[in-house]
């Protein structure tokens, strides 16, 4: 039902992460086969050849790599596989240590370069393996954290209401009602024929207000505005009233642009529209609808509160309310 | 007032709770004389509902007098004194499913759609005490209750029915109605219901009255069962036969032309180890349907027949018979019963003696023993099919 495009910092994390991972994947395949193909010069390098135990073990590790290997170039998840890199690297570094502790002259200053080299892979894997963690927290909130950093963000949704196009649009173009269904506005008072002046809730960060301006109006059909003069966050939408296939029916499909500062105002809008920013604006389009459907916006005992039922749970039980509640919400 | 109330899973409480008031224009308050438990009740009490609150107003089959309307109310549509039977789903009447009758399907009635959305893919009507999913809505199971779009759900009882010949009007009755007239029935018709509970009964009688040539009960609770054979219809006990056989042999090998799965999530089973999965996978929540019902009516349906669902379903089931319903061109239909379109057709055939909806009462409790009445209810204690509530 609804779209919502920003472009994401976390995304661009979470790109590189990927690509660190495919990287220590290669290397991972070429020391797998090259232990598994070549063991017996893998072991003179490494200064081991001289032991009967490294026989068995670097093909071991060899498989072991490609195993690291596969799950790098193969899963989303680098993070977890990096991590079983470092387990790995933590594992070569003590086999490592124990052969260093028995030998002396060329095979041991053979094993000090290989235990330099694997001590400098380890600190890059672990790298990758931290940077890939903090990247997936970061990522898997949602995608408007981006937008804490300031920058545009774009919100469609759309709804069918059973009433003519020119009643519909005649509904929005009276834009003194537009708070009657939009959870974040206050007040919407017209000050001339295509200028009006605008204020949204508390939750929309401290009394925001800002002037705006029709720039496009086709009755019926279509109206645009757009803030104008020094809003604080300068916005935009569009709304457009299609005839629905029924014969009887609109289809409403609205655009809204914020141009989220960053600072504490942009963190409160942030804040505002959460996890789900699509949710609130879904919710706006289902009250418009219910207002010209029904009369008025639809309360429960669990959601008495119309509009201002902005969290949906957890809710209030469903029990009548008493008259401490609806005194509260005479003032709300 | 006294209200009936969920109190986290396997247990309702009556508590005091505030008197309801008129929220919205279109609003009555009506003061309640009867209300019933539903079977669909014991779901949200075994817990298989998500979104329940401790503190909910449960029940969504109720009845009684109005004593206040809101300024919304037209006149002619409802006043305060009017004797109303309540259907359980709330509908606008004004938004494209209302228009198209489809009421339990309400655009406009749940605030909480944006969560049925995410749930269903579409939202759903809202319901009386139903869950939060619905709307948050309180029940009914209580003094008095709180009727949104009073001027198009309520239906005005003038005659002098008494309570007990018109409260299932509220659901069940039209419920069971609903999964007969869903199968398109026809006068040869051989029609098997799963499920001999008071929406199965009410779906085997109006098999009937639609002129189905036979109907089937299918239950394991003999005493559930001989209520279905003194009202004329042929039973089979799954717990002493196989199903499939004895459908097969009461069709001349063809299967039940029509079936319909009055039973749900919370089936049970004659084979052990096919209950015993669901039921794990159910308790752990990878499943949230015990659907053996569902699964035996395709199995056992007619190659071109029709499945009526009318047993409540919430959430995914596994193991689907998709090859049977596919290969052999079964239609499957169902929904939440659209209470506003059946109800009045329903008055007139209980006016005229064709349906005796007071004949799956088998207990009648004050409502401060609703606690009671739940247990026997879902225990099926004293072959219990049915609890009607007095206020």
């Amino acid at each position: 039902m609804t779209r919502l495009a920003v472009r994401d910092p976390a995304k661009v994390r979470q790109e590189e992460v990927q690509r660190r991972g495919r990287g220590l994947g290669w290397m991972s395949a070429g020391l797998g086969v090259a232990q598994l193909a070549a063991p017996d010069t893998v072991r003179r390098i490494s200064g081991v050849d001289d032991s009967a135990v490294s026989r068995v073990m670097v093909p071991l590790v060899g498989a072991r790599e490609l195993v690291h290997a596969a799950g790098l170039l193969t899963s989303r998840r680098k993070g977890v596989w990096a991590w079983t890199r470092v387990v790995g690297d933590a594992m070569d570094l003590a086999s490592l240590g124990m052969a260093l502790a028995h030998r002396g002259g060329r095979r041991r200053r053979r094993l000090v370069g290989v235990t330099g080299a694997v001590l400098g892979i380890t600190v890059l894997d672990l790298l990758t393996a931290v940077h890939a963690t903090r990247a997936k927290e970061a990522g898997s909130g949602p995608a408007i954290r981006g937008a804490r950093r300031g920058g545009p963000m774009e919100l469609t949704a759309t709804t069918t209401v059973r009433r003519p196009p020119s009643e519909v649009y005649a509904f929005w173009r009276d834009l003194g009602k537009l708070p009657t269904f939009m959870a974040h506005l206050e007040e919407v008072r017209p000050t001339g024929d295509r200028t009006s002046h605008w204020s949204a809730s508390a939750p929309f960060g401290k009394n925001v207000e800002w002037d705006a301006e029709i720039i496009g109006d086709v009755a019926g059909e279509k109206i645009a505005w757009r803030s104008t003069g020094n809003a604080d966050v300068p916005n935009a939408g569009t709304v457009r009233f299609v005839p629905a296939p029924d014969g009887v029916s609109t289809e409403v499909h609205v655009l809204l642009t914020y141009d989220i500062p960053g600072g504490a105002v942009g963190k409160a809008v942030a804040k505002y529209f959460g996890e789900e920013p699509h949710q609130q604006l879904d919710d706006d389009l289902r009250r418009l609808k219910q207002v010209l459907e029904t009369g008025e916006v639809v309360r429960s005992d669990g959601a008495p509160w119309g509009k201002r039922a902005r969290k949906e749970f957890p809710q209030r039980p469903a029990q009548p309310l008493s008259d401490s509640d609806l005194a509260k919400r005479a003032g709300a | 007032m006294k209200a009936n109330t969920w109190a986290g899973r396997n247990k309702v409480k009556v508590r005091d709770v505030p008197d309801p008031k008129v929220l919205n224009n279109r609003d009555a308050i009506v003061k309640i004389t009867s209300t019933a438990i539903c079977g669909s009740d014991l779901h949200l009490v075994d817990g298989y509902v998500p979104t329940m609150q401790d503190g909910d107003v449960m029940g969504h089959e109720f009845m009684g007098e109005v004593i206040e309307v809101g300024s919304g109310v037209p006149a002619d549509k409802l006043r305060v004194g009017d004797r109303v039977v309540v259907p359980f789903p709330i509908a606008c009447g004004n938004c494209g499913a209302c228009a198209a009758e489809m009421y339990s399907c309400c655009e406009n009635s749940n605030p909480n759609a944006g969560i049925a959305e995410k749930m269903f893919g579409h939202p759903v009507a809202g319901i009386f005490g139903y869950s939060h999913l619905t709307g948050g809505f309180a029940g009914g199971q209580a003094q008095y209750a709180r009727v949104p779009f009073a001027d198009v759900g309520p239906l005005k009882i003038e005659s002098d029915l008494t309570d007990e010949q018109v409260l299932f009007l509220s659901d069940i009755l039209p419920t069971g109605f609903m999964g007969a007239d869903l199968c398109d029935i026809q006068k040869t018709d051989v029609v098997a219901v799963w499920g001999a509970g008071p929406v199965g009964q009410f779906a085997m009688d109006s098999a009937r009255v639609l002129g189905a040539a036979k109907v089937i009960a299918i239950d394991k609770e003999p005493y559930r069962l001989q209520m279905a054979e003194r009202a004329g219809h042929t039973t089979i006990n799954f717990d002493e036969v196989d199903v499939r056989s004895r459908l097969l042999e009461l069709t001349g090998g063809r299967g039940p032309d029509k079936c319909i799965d009055a039973v749900g999530m919370e089936a049970s089973h004659g084979a052990a180890h096919i209950h015993a999965y669901d039921r794990i996978k159910q308790a752990v929540r990878s499943e949230t349907e015990r659907p053996h019902a569902l699964r035996q009516a395709i199995m056992s349906c007619r190659s071109g027949g029709i499945v009526s669902v009318i047993g409540v379903y919430g959430g995914f089931l596994d193991k689907f018979p998709a090859g049977a319903w596919m290969n052999r061109a079964l239609t499957l239909r169902t929904g939440q019963c659209h209470v506003q379109r059946y109800m009045k057709p329903l008055l007139r055939r209980i006016e005229r003696g064709e349906i005796d909806p007071t004949r799956v009462i088998t207990h009648t409790l004050p409502l401060d023993e609703a606690e009671r009445g739940f247990d026997i209810f879902k225990n099926k204690q004293d072959h219990c099919e049915k609890v009607v509530l007095k206020p």
